[in-house]
């Protein structure tokens, strides 16, 4: 009885503590501009209002941000996600000599701190002509989503029996053809899930944006937050709805595909 | 590729031979077709420029002035070493690293023990708490660095009405509190992570072990220590490991809610390395980035030597 209690407790507890910086941020951004630095704070908007997000979309151009954001992260995640599966597909099915090599390199990028490459990568996008440009910006995504969503499709690809493909190539397919028409489609879920991640990490990716991204025609979301708290005094109220903006169709992506996600995520790590 | 590596056939007829090597160069060239676009992204856009990175620690490499950078040999390493700072940024570094990961580790086990057994609403809390994870570090940082804000901040409220202090504190402007600050923030964001991995480990544990040892009349905490703890404790220790290195190298909640002040104090590596770079000493940058992966790797290096002591036992 008392353990089934704390447990009750606990995990109360738990929610209202993970639900508080979210619901403050909501309160915050819908709260009229000159409510917000005011004692007694109010935990309820007392005079909600939309203007903050008005003040938003007329002092920057938030709406360009989101845009170039979700051209950037579909073309990068989708692209991302594309490359993946076949590398994990490979990976997966396969013996080979130098596999381990190609894990190995895969897994020591998620090691090593970004910012080392973060000069020579300018350089070399630079002479390429694609600083400030979206397909730039997206290239570099696509390589940094690839180690990740391969070692993650790959546990999905291991858990489908090989008799699927062989048998639709006993039929006649290639094995791209077997690879798309029979596999792809039962593991969908999974595929979405990773695309989902990747997407997410396109979306939330702070530094590359800032040193790539300049122009207010380019920029993608991050870097655009990132010129916001560049400044003196942050302006908390447009902050805060440029936040809610910026979190909310990532978390929307991200509970509807949180099961698959997990699964992904625990596959590889958890074995009897 | 694969097909010249295949040991040669002993004693088969050459018909075989043929045929196996046939079969051995259509994997090869499904192998080598499916792997290269995963490989030259890779390696053209992360370890081409990774490796000149490395290269730029050993140069006098400065934005602001491209036209001569000459080799300095060991110089960029001396001066970070060297610098006064650096102290400072290797204790904060430990105490970020340390004062994130316990705390991670503690409320994402018991978080995952509460979730173990089913509930009626578990779907929807699961999705309900899973929700940081999708927000990036930086936006965390934003959220906490409003909350902690010194004078229309909610935490300083909230403690007062608690009567937990008596006037508001100054949170990122004191150095002590700023790490309390920034630590609290990274907890928060990091809880998710541990509770969803340890929830998957304790759902291998069979029922048959648990059951057997209520019978013999082993309590919840016996139960959970002797036979709970030691079934999942490679995937505790692999997800410890895993979080370490992410939360060494991840600077952007300090970035977002101090970026390293008051003067340097709230700094841990990667967030002096980000210094440096928007300084344009790209050179010093390298040379902290080359450190902090040969830390890393040592640290891994006698994590793995000491996991497997312990599973030898």
């Amino acid at each position: 009885m008392t353990m089934r209690v704390a447990r009750v407790t606990g995990l109360a507890l738990w929610l209202v503590i993970t639900l508080f910086p979210l619901y403050w941020v909501v309160v915050t951004s819908f709260k009229s501009p000159g409510s917000i630095n005011r004692w007694p704070l109010e935990y309820w908007p007392s005079e909600p209002s939309t203007g903050n997000y008005t003040e938003l979309f007329a002092t920057s151009s938030f709406g360009t941000f989101i845009g170039n954001s979700l051209v950037v992260a579909l073309t990068a995640g989708a692209t991302a996600t594309l490359i993946a599966l076949l590398s994990a597909y490979v990976l997966a099915r396969f013996e080979f000599r130098g596999k381990g090599a190609v894990l190995g390199a895969f897994l020591l990028t998620q090691m090593i701190p970004a910012f080392i490459a973060l000069g020579p990568l300018y350089a070399m996008l630079s002479d390429l002509g694609l600083v400030d440009t979206k397909p730039g910006l997206a290239l570099v995504y696509v390589a940094m989503c690839i180690p990740f969503s391969t070692v993650m499709l790959r546990g999905f690809f291991e858990n489908m029996p090989d008799a699927l493909e062989e048998a639709a190539m006993i039929d006649g397919c290639s094995r791209l053809g077997a690879l798309f028409r029979v596999l792809v489609p039962v593991m969908a879920p999974g595929i979405v899930a990773a695309f989902i991640f990747n997407f997410v990490n396109c979306w939330n990716e702070l530094f590359l944006s800032v040193v790539l991204m300049n122009s207010d025609a380019n920029k993608t979301i991050p870097a655009a937050l990132n010129g916001f708290i560049s400044t003196f005094n942050i302006a908390w109220g447009p902050m805060s709805a440029a936040a809610v903006l910026t979190i909310l169709p990532t978390m929307v992506l991200f509970a509807l595909a949180s099961r698959w996600i997990v699964e992904g995520l625990t596959a590889g790590s958890v074995k009897e | 590729m694969t097909a010249t590596t295949l040991p040669p056939a002993r004693a088969g007829s050459p018909r075989a031979t043929r045929r196996r090597t046939a079969f051995g160069r259509r994997h090869a060239l499904t192998i080598l077709g499916f792997l290269a676009p995963a490989i030259v992204f890779v390696c053209w856009f992360t370890y081409f420029p990774m490796l000149q990175g490395v290269h730029m620690a050993f140069r006098d490499w400065n934005l602001w002035d491209l036209t001569a950078t000459p080799w300095v040999g060991l110089a960029n390493f001396a001066t970070i070493l060297s610098d006064p700072v650096f102290p400072v940024v290797a204790g904060n570094t430990v105490v970020w690293v340390v004062g994130s990961i316990v705390p991670q580790l503690v409320i994402g086990f018991l978080v995952a023990l509460g979730l173990w057994r089913r509930f009626r609403f578990r779907a929807l809390y699961q999705a309900l708490v899973f929700y940081p994870w999708a927000v990036s570090g930086f936006l965390v940082g934003m959220l906490f660095r409003w909350m902690f804000n010194a004078e229309f901040g909610v935490v300083n409220d909230l403690l007062m009405k608690a009567g937990a202090i008596e006037a508001p504190l100054p949170w990122l402007a004191e150095p002590r509190l700023a790490m309390v600050a920034v630590i609290v923030a990274n907890v928060w964001y990091g809880v998710t992570f541990f509770a969803i991995m340890i929830l998957a480990a304790l759902q291998s544990v069979p029922d048959e072990v648990l059951e057997a040892a209520a019978i013999d009349g082993a309590g919840t905490v016996r139960r959970l220590f002797s036979i709970v703890v030691p079934y999942i404790w490679t995937t505790l220790a692999l997800t410890v490991l895993l979080r370490a290195i992410w939360t060494f190298n991840s600077p952007e909640i300090i970035y977002a809610m101090t970026a390293g002040g008051p003067a340097g104090r709230t700094h841990i590596v990667t967030t002096w390395m980000i210094e440096f770079t928007q300084q344009g000493s790209y050179g010093l940058a390298s040379a902290i980035g080359l450190v902090v992966m040969v830390v890393l790797f040592v640290f891994c290096a006698f994590y793995l030597m000491a996991m497997r002591r312990v599973n030898q036992r």
